[in-house]
């Protein structure tokens, strides 16, 4: 399961809008317990992949190093990544398996179909190595202000 | 020195985000981290022994790619080491899709 607020869900997809019709992308901070993945803030990152934004996206390592070290200092862990699909399904790739290498960690995608976000899904990479890593369809519970309403696939 | 662990290696490290190994280069401070932690070595490192085309290192905040000795380059026990699996992908289905 991947717990997300109401406004950092919101905010995921409007980064999507906003790149359109370019991919964005971003890192979810949080914890991770036996109920799966907890978002407690997001960052959006840059997408350097200029060549091909519209299908493809990259976080530059460096981004990610400032990143993690933001999370350090908070005491949060890197729990997942997002990133959109500009007029393409809410649904995992082949490149985005072959570029997935968090395991552990939740993959969010967000289709925006003419400028709107659309259906947003989740998948956990699973798996112990590089050979054996898949991705799992992932509910996401979206935690609103005075209660919670759970979100499953789209 | 210091050298922080991502999320999915620390299933390796006991928990531990960051694990303090000595070593007065990067190698050897890479050679100390794996015997410390077997298992983290088919995490980074291929069969060759070459780190995984995924796997980014930064010295503080210097791409060890780009260093001039790369993992010979000498290291201090104030610096600290960063491992950081790569983030990508996208709505393509492949690498030879075209870009347009």
């Amino acid at each position: 399961m991947l717990h997300i607020q109401y406004t950092d869900y919101e905010a995921m997809r409007l980064h999507g809008e906003e790149t359109y019709p370019h991919e964005c992308c971003g890192v979810l901070l949080g914890k991770s317990d036996a109920e799966g993945n907890h978002v407690t803030q997001l960052v959006r990152a840059g997408n350097t992949r200029t060549d091909s934004a519209h299908n493809r996206y990259n976080i530059a390592p460096q981004e990610l190093v400032k990143i993690q070290r933001q999370a350090r200092g908070l005491g949060l862990d890197i729990v997942g990544f997002y990133h959109s699909h500009p007029d393409h399904p809410a649904q995992w790739s082949p490149t985005d398996f072959a570029e997935a290498h968090w395991i552990g960690c939740s993959y969010v995608i967000t289709a925006v179909d003419n400028g709107k976000a659309a259906t947003t899904n989740s998948f956990l990479l699973s798996g112990t190595t590089e050979e054996d890593k898949r991705f799992v369809d992932q509910p996401v519970e979206i935690d609103v202000a005075l209660s919670n309403q759970t979100k499953g696939k789209a | 020195m210091n050298i922080h662990i991502p999320t999915p290696l620390r299933t390796y490290t006991g928990g531990a985000e960051t694990v303090a190994v000595p070593g007065g280069t990067v190698a050897e401070v890479f050679s100390e981290l794996t015997s410390k932690f077997p298992e983290l070595k088919q995490q980074l490192f291929t069969t060759e022994g070459k780190l995984r085309s995924f796997v980014n290192v930064y010295l503080n905040d210097e791409d060890l790619r780009y260093l001039p000795s790369k993992d010979a380059t000498a290291v201090a026990s104030t610096d600290e080491l960063t491992i950081i699996p790569s983030i990508a992908g996208g709505s393509a289905c492949c690498s030879c899709c075209p870009l347009l």
